[in-house]
C-alpha cells in the first residue's frame, strides 16, 4: 500500500495464516498493538493514525469486532490534509453506524467541509452523509445540501453527490427536508446535460415521486426527454457510452422513475415515449459480446416493465409477451431467469393470462432446471398462472417435483400445492387425493394447517366422507407412512370409518388393528388422536363386539397411568364413558360442521407476501386493479356455535379443558358454554402440544372426579389454561437460558427457551456429520404472537438451513421448523438463533445458542488395547497430538469423570491404562472435511490434587486435535459456561428477565422438564 | 434502495472487500457473507448469475479467482447491476493494469476510493471511468 509498509506487512501476515486460529491470533496481536498506540497520543502522528485506522478497517472486513478506535477514525475527518481527511471519511462511513455518538461530534466539521470552498472536501463530506447520515444530519445539513444541488456555481462533480446526499436526508427524516416548490427545481435538474448529475438526480426523483407523484408531474416529460436523448445517442460523451450503448444505467433509472407515475396524460409525451419504447422492443438484437448483450437487455427488460405499467395497447402487450415467451426458452440462463420473473410480474395485468398459458409446458420444463434460481421463478410463475382450467396439470407437476426438490423449497412447494388444490379443485375428491399425496410424499414439510384444512372440508361435505375414509384406509396399507398420515387417517376413520363397514378389511375391528399397528411408531401428540379414534370405533360397533371392546379397553387401561396427562386423561375418560352406553353415543357422535371461513393456508401465504418490501412493483400493483390471487375477506370470528361434542382431533392439539367441559355436558353440570372458550375449530384455536403445560391444572380438576362423579367445578374456564394474565404485557423469562443450553449439549431434546409467552423446544437427531433439528415454537397465549422471526447466525464451520418460520404464531398453536445442520470442519463455535417476536406492543428478542456443539458430531467408540496403542503411537506429537496441563479443574472422582466423558460421546476404555489414576478414551468425529476420524485422549490425574491434570489428545487432523482438546478442557474446568460465550447468557434475553418468582404453573410442575421428557 | 452491499470474495471464501450500504451488526454480516458465499461458490457456469437469499437478490460475477457479489433489492434491474460489476472491474483494470486479487488486497484503500466514487447510499453516482479515477489521481499526486 502506498507508503504504509506496516499495513502491507500486516496484510501479508494475514494472507500467510494457515488457518482461522492463526489468523485470529495475528489479528488479536494487531488489535493490542493498535490499542496501545492509540493510548499514547503524544507519538501518534496523523500518518500513524491513518495507518492504524486502515488496519482497523481491514480487521473489521475480516469479520472481527473492532470496538475501539472509532474516535480516532472520526478525528481524522478534521485533519487539514487531503490524504488523512479522506481516510477519516471513508473508514468512518464503513465502521460506524448512523447512531454512533462520535458521529454527532463530527457534524460541525462535516458541515464546514460541505459549505467550504474546497470541492474535494465537499465531495468527501457529502458522500459520508449520503452513506450514513442520520436524523441529526438531516436537521442540521439539509438546507446546505439543497443549496449545493441547485447552485449554478457548483461543478457537476459536487452536485451529483449532493443529489444522493439529499436523497439520504430525505429518506431518514422527510420532515426535516423542505421540499416545497422542489418540483420545479427537480425539473430544472433533469435538464442538466451531465450524465453523472442526471444519474443521481433520477434516483432522487424516484424517492420524491414515490412519496407524491402529483407534485412532480412536471418531471415526467423531462424523463422522457432524457430517454429520447439517450436512445438517439445525441450528445452522449464517449465516456458514458458502454459497449456502444448510451449509459444503460441512466436509461434504466429514467424508465424506472416513469413507473412511479400512474399514467401519462399528455398525448405528445406519451407518443414520444412509446416511440422510444417501440425502438427498444424492436431494435434489441442478440449480439456476441456478452457485456453489450447484457447492457442492451437490461434496457430491454426495463422497457418491458414500463410498457406493462403503462398498460399499452393490446398489440404492444402481445409483443411483450411474445418476447418473454422467447426469453423463457433460450439457453442463456440469465435471460431465461429474467423472462420467467417478468412473466410473473406480467400476470398482474389482465387479459394476457391466456397468452401466457400457451407457454405452460415450457415453464414446467424450467421447474426441472438444474438451477435453483430458475426453478424458484418457475414455481412462482406456475403458482401465479394457475386457475381452474390448468390446476390439475400444474398441481400434478408440483407434486412430482416435490419428491426431488431440495429441502429448502419443500415447505413452500407443499403449501403452494395445497393452496392451488383448494382454490381450483374441479372436484373435492381430487382435492383430498392431492392433500393425501402431499402428506405421503413430503409429510415433514406439510404443516398442520394443511391436514386440518382437509379434515375441515371432509367434515363439511357429506358426499366426500366415504371417499375420504376409503382413501385413508388405502394409505394405511402402505408399509411406512408419515406420522401426519397416521393422524389424518385416524381422524377420518374415527369419524367416518363406519361408512365403509361393508367393504372388505374395513370392519371396526380391522380398522382398529391396522391403526393400532401404527401406535408404537408414533410420537406422543399422535397417541391422543388414536385413543379418540378407538373410542369412536368402539361406539360405532353395533351390535357391540366384545372382542374389540376387550382390546380397546386394554389399551385405555394401559394408558391410564401414562406420564402424559393428556393421554392419561383421555384413557381414563374414554374408559369410563365407554361403560356408559347411551351417554357415550351422544358424546362421541360425529363432529358438527365447521363454520365457513377463509382458508388459513391462504392467509398464511398472504402473510408471507405482506412482508415484502414496498417496491415499485408493489406500488404499481396497488395502483391498478389486480386480479392477484388472494381474496381477503374479513374472517368470521365469534359467530361459530360452540359444538357440544368431543373434538377428537384435539389430541394433536390437546385442549384438555374443553375436553373436560364437553365431556361433562351430558351430565348437565354446565348448562351453557362460555362463548369465550376456544371453539374446536381445528385450524386456529386448539392448542399445540405445548399446551401440555396447562395439564397440571386440568389434572387437578380431574382429581375431583370430573367424570364418574357429577359436577365439574365451574371455575374451569378457558382462561384457567393460561397461566399468564393477558393484560400484563411484561415478558418473564422462565428458567436459565445458559443452563438450558448446557443441558441440551448433552441430550437431544428439551426446552431451549421459555418465557411467559413462548416456549421453544428442540429435538435433534444426529448422524455422522449431519444433524436434523426441529424447533418447536409454541405460543402459550390466547392472542397471537406477531412479527415472529427466527434467524440463524451460523459459524463458519456449520452449514445450517432453517425452514422459514411464519410471521405469526396463532394463539396456543405450535410451529415446527426443521433445521438441517451439516458440519464442515471441526470447531467449537456455536450457531446462534436470533429469535424475536412481538406480543402486544412489546418486542422481545433473544439470542440463543443452538446446541449443535462439537460433541454432537462424535460417535462413541470403545477400543481394545490392541486397537488403541498402535494408533496412539502413530500420532507422534504436535500438531496431531497435543498435550496440556490443565489447572482449575472441577474436582471429580475418577468414575464421575468417566461418566462426564461418556456423556459427550468420548468413550472411556477401561483397563487400558495400567495406572489407575489415568483415563484413556476414544471417539469418532464426523465432519465434511475430515470425514469420519478417530480421536484418542488420555487424562492423567493427580490423586493428591484433583484440581489439576495432564491431558493428551490426538487425531489425524491438527485442527480437530486442537478443537477437541479445548472442548474437553472446557468441560473439565470449573465454570464451563461463559468462558467463550458469544452470546451474553441472559442479558440479551427478554425485557425483564429473571429475579421474579416463577409463575404458579411453573411452580406446580416444571412444564419445561415435562415437555423435554415427552419430546 | 437499490444496492445493499458489495462483496469481493475469493474462491476460498475469504472476503477481500466488503462495503455495506445498510447497517448490519458484525454477526449479521458474518452470517450473511457465509451463507451467500456458500451459495454462490456452489454454482457453476451454466447457472444464472442471480441468487435469491432472504430479502436480497445477489447478482454475482466471477473473474478468475475472485467473486464480485452485489446484494440488491428484489426489484432491482439485475442485468444493469451485472454490467455495473463489469464496469467496476474495468475501472480497476484501468487503474491497476491487469487487476488481480492481490491488487485489491494490498490496495484496499484504492478499491474503496473507486467504489466511493461509483456508488453512494446504494445508488449509482458515476459511470465514467475518467471521472471515477480522477480523485484517486488527485491523491496519488498528493504523495
Amino acid at each position: 500500500m502506498t507508503g504504509m509498509r506496516g499495513l502491507s506487512v500486516f496484510i501479508s501476515d494475514i494472507r500467510n495464516c494457515q488457518n482461522k486460529e492463526a489468523e485470529r491470533l495475528r489479528v488479536d496481536k494487531e488489535l493490542g498493538n493498535i490499542r496501545t498506540c492509540f493510548k499514547n497520543e503524544k507519538v501518534l502522528t496523523p500518518y500513524k493514525k491513518k495507518k492504524y485506522v486502515w488496519k482497523m478497517l481491514y480487521i473489521h472486513m475480516l469479520g472481527y469486532d473492532v470496538d475501539f478506535g472509532h474516535m480516532e477514525a472520526v478525528s481524522l475527518i478534521s485533519a487539514p490534509k487531503y490524504p488523512e481527511k479522506q481516510v477519516g471519511y471513508i473508514v468512518t462511513s464503513c465502521l460506524l453506524n448512523e447512531n454512533n455518538d462520535f458521529l454527532k461530534l463530527a457534524i460541525n466539521t462535516v458541515r464546514n467541509d460541505i459549505i467550504g470552498r474546497n470541492e474535494t472536501f465537499q465531495c468527501l463530506a457529502l458522500t459520508l452523509v449520503g452513506n450514513i447520515g442520520g436524523r441529526d444530519f438531516s436537521e442540521s445539513l439539509a438546507p446546505d445540501v439543497q443549496k449545493l444541488l441547485i447552485s449554478s456555481s457548483c461543478r457537476p462533480l459536487v452536485r451529483k453527490k449532493a443529489a444522493l446526499c439529499l436523497l439520504r436526508l430525505f429518506r431518514k427524516n422527510p420532515d426535516a427536508v423542505n421540499v416545497d416548490g422542489w418540483a420545479d427545481r427537480m425539473a430544472q435538474l433533469l435538464d442538466e446535460r451531465d450524465i453523472g448529475v442526471l444519474t443521481s438526480s433520477t434516483s432522487l426523483l424516484v424517492a420524491l415521486v414515490s412519496n407524491n407523484h402529483e407534485a412532480y408531474s412536471s418531471c415526467l416529460p423531462k424523463c422522457v426527454k432524457i430517454l429520447e436523448r439517450l436512445s438517439r445517442n445525441q450528445d452522449v460523451p464517449q465516456e458514458y457510452t458502454y459497449y456502444g450503448i448510451p449509459s444503460p444505467w441512466l436509461q434504466v433509472k429514467a424508465m424506472r422513475a416513469l413507473q412511479y407515475f400512474p399514467t401519462i396524460e399528455d398525448p405528445s409525451t406519451r407518443k414520444a415515449l412509446f416511440e422510444v419504447l417501440q425502438r427498444i422492443l424492436m431494435g434489441t438484437d442478440v449480439v456476441k459480446n456478452v457485456n453489450k448483450n447484457n447492457a442492451s437487455h437490461a434496457v430491454l427488460f426495463e422497457a418491458l416493465s414500463l410498457v406493462m405499467h403503462l398498460d399499452a395497447e393490446k398489440e404492444m402487450m402481445s409483443q411483450c409477451v411474445a418476447l418473454l415467451g422467447k426469453f423463457i426458452s433460450v439457453r442463456e440462463p440469465n435471460i431465461r431467469y429474467l423472462g420467467l420473473e417478468n412473466m410473473t410480474r406480467m400476470l398482474m395485468i389482465t387479459d394476457v393470462q391466456d397468452i401466457i398459458k400457451k407457454h405452460q409446458s415450457q415453464i414446467i420444463t424450467s421447474l426441472k432446471d438444474p438451477d435453483i434460481s430458475i426453478r424458484r421463478r418457475a414455481l412462482d410463475l406456475l403458482y401465479g398462472m394457475c386457475d381452474v382450467s390448468n390446476a390439475k396439470d400444474i398441481v400434478e407437476e408440483l407434486l412430482q417435483y416435490l419428491s426431488t426438490a431440495e429441502f429448502s423449497m419443500r415447505e413452500e412447494l407443499s403449501l403452494k400445492a395445497a393452496i392451488l388444490a383448494e382454490k381450483f379443485a374441479p372436484d373435492l375428491s381430487w382435492y383430498v387425493d392431492v392433500i393425501l399425496q402431499l402428506i405421503d410424499k413430503a409429510g415433514d414439510f406439510v404443516s398442520d394447517d394443511i391436514w386440518f384444512r382437509v379434515v375441515q372440508f371432509v367434515t363439511n361435505n357429506e358426499d366426500l366422507q366415504p371417499y375420504a375414509a376409503s382413501k385413508a384406509r388405502e394409505y394405511l396399507d402402505k408399509i411406512a407412512i408419515h406420522e401426519t398420515m397416521v393422524k389424518v387417517s385416524a381422524y377420518i376413520l374415527g369419524e367416518y370409518g363406519h361408512l365403509l363397514a361393508r367393504q372388505p378389511g374395513c370392519s371396526a375391528s380391522e380398522l382398529f388393528n391396522i391403526l393400532h399397528e401404527k401406535l408404537p411408531t408414533v410420537s406422543t401428540p399422535t397417541i391422543p388422536i388414536l385413543l379418540s379414534t378407538y373410542a369412536k370405533l368402539l361406539m360405532h360397533t353395533q351390535p357391540p363386539d366384545p372382542e374389540l371392546q376387550k382390546k380397546i379397553w386394554a389399551v385405555f387401561k394401559k394408558y391410564e397411568s401414562c406420564i402424559d396427562v393428556e393421554i392419561q386423561q383421555r384413557a381414563v375418560e374414554y374408559f369410563e364413558l365407554s361403560k356408559k352406553g347411551a351417554a357415550f353415543m351422544d358424546v362421541l357422535a360425529e363432529m358438527p360442521k365447521f363454520p365457513e371461513r377463509q382458508s388459513s393456508l391462504i392467509k398464511k401465504a398472504e402473510d408471507v407476501e405482506d412482508t415484502a418490501d414496498q417496491s415499485a412493483i408493489k406500488l404499481r400493483a396497488q395502483q391498478q386493479p389486480s386480479n392477484a390471487l388472494v381474496l381477503a375477506e374479513p374472517q368470521p370470528v365469534n359467530g361459530a356455535p360452540s359444538p357440544l361434542k368431543v373434538p377428537i382431533v384435539s389430541g394433536s392439539t390437546q385442549d384438555p379443558d374443553s375436553v373436560a367441559r364437553s365431556l361433562s355436558q351430558p351430565n348437565g353440570t354446565i348448562g351453557n358454554i362460555d362463548p369465550q372458550i376456544p371453539s374446536p375449530d381445528l385450524l386456529s384455536d386448539l392448542l399445540g402440544p405445548l399446551a401440555i403445560e396447562a395439564a397440571p391444572e386440568a389434572v387437578s380438576t380431574d382429581q375431583h372426579g370430573p367424570i364418574g362423579a357429577e359436577g365439574v367445578p365451574e371455575e374451569v374456564d378457558g382462561s384457567a389454561i393460561v397461566p399468564v394474565e393477558e393484560q400484563t404485557n411484561s415478558t418473564e423469562l422462565i428458567g436459565n437460558i445458559a443452563e438450558r443450553f448446557h443441558a441440551l449439549c448433552l441430550k437431544d431434546s428439551g426446552v431451549l427457551y421459555e418465557d411467559s409467552h413462548v416456549q421453544i423446544g428442540i429435538k435433534a437427531e444426529w448422524r455422522g456429520h449431519h444433524g436434523r433439528l426441529v424447533l418447536f415454537m409454541g405460543n402459550k397465549n390466547t392472542s397471537p404472537l406477531t412479527s415472529v422471526q427466527a434467524l440463524i447466525l451460523p459459524p463458519a464451520h456449520l452449514k445450517l438451513d432453517l425452514s422459514p418460520v411464519p410471521d405469526t404464531i396463532p394463539p396456543r398453536a405450535q410451529v415446527q421448523s426443521p433445521l438441517e445442520v451439516m458440519n464442515i470442519r471441526p470447531s467449537r463455535d456455536v450457531a446462534v438463533l436470533d429469535f424475536s417476536y412481538k406480543f402486544g406492543t412489546n418486542m422481545v428478542n433473544a439470542k440463543l445458542r443452538i446446541p449443535a456443539t462439537l460433541n454432537k458430531f462424535l460417535q462413541p467408540l470403545q477400543l481394545t488395547s490392541e486397537e488403541f496403542f498402535p494408533q496412539w503411537r502413530a500420532l507422534s506429537g504436535p500438531p496431531l497430538k497435543l498435550q496440556e496441563v490443565v489447572r482449575g479443574v472441577r474436582p471429580l472422582a475418577l468414575p464421575e469423570m468417566a461418566n462426564l466423558f461418556n456423556s459427550f460421546h468420548v468413550t472411556v476404555c477401561p483397563g487400558l491404562d495400567p495406572n489407575p489414576n489415568n483415563l484413556v478414551a476414544s471417539t469418532t468425529f464426523y465432519s465434511e472435511s475430515t470425514g469420519a476420524m478417530l480421536c484418542l485422549a488420555r487424562i492423567e490425574t493427580d490423586p493428591a490434587d484433583r484440581t489439576q491434570l495432564r491431558m493428551t489428545v490426538g487425531s489425524g487432523d491438527p485442527s480437530l486435535t486442537f478443537e477437541l482438546k479445548e472442548f474437553i478442557k472446557e468441560q473439565l474446568i470449573t465454570i464451563p459456561m461463559g468462558s467463550r460465550a458469544i452470546v451474553p447468557a441472559a442479558g440479551s434475553g427478554p425485557a425483564q428477565p429473571v429475579a421474579q418468582p416463577p409463575s404458579p404453573a411453573t411452580l406446580a410442575d416444571d412444564p419445561g422438564a415435562l415437555l423435554a421428557g415427552l419430546l | 434502495m437499490g444496492i445493499r452491499f458489495i462483496l469481493m470474495v475469493n474462491k476460498q471464501g475469504q472476503t477481500r472487500l466488503a462495503q455495506y450500504y445498510e447497517w448490519l451488526t458484525l454477526e449479521e454480516r458474518r452470517a450473511l457473507e457465509g451463507e451467500i458465499v456458500r451459495k454462490c461458490l456452489a454454482r457453476n457456469d451454466q447457472q444464472c448469475s442471480f441468487v435469491e437469499h432472504r430479502n436480497y437478490k445477489i447478482v454475482y460475477r466471477r473473474y478468475a479467482s475472485l467473486f464480485f457479489m452485489v446484494g440488491v433489492d428484489d426489484d432491482e434491474n439485475e442485468l444493469a447491476i451485472l454490467e455495473f460489476i463489469h464496469l467496476l472491474v474495468e475501472t480497476m483494470d484501468k487503474h491497476f493494469g491487469n487487476v488481480c486479487e492481490l491488487d485489491i488486497m494490498f490496495h484496499l484503500e484504492k478499491a474503496h476510493f473507486m467504489l466511493e466514487e461509483m456508488v453512494m447510499n446504494g445508488c449509482i453516482v458515476e459511470t465514467s471511468k475518467a471521472n471515477i479515477l480522477s480523485s484517486i489521481q488527485l491523491m496519488d499526486k498528493a504523495h
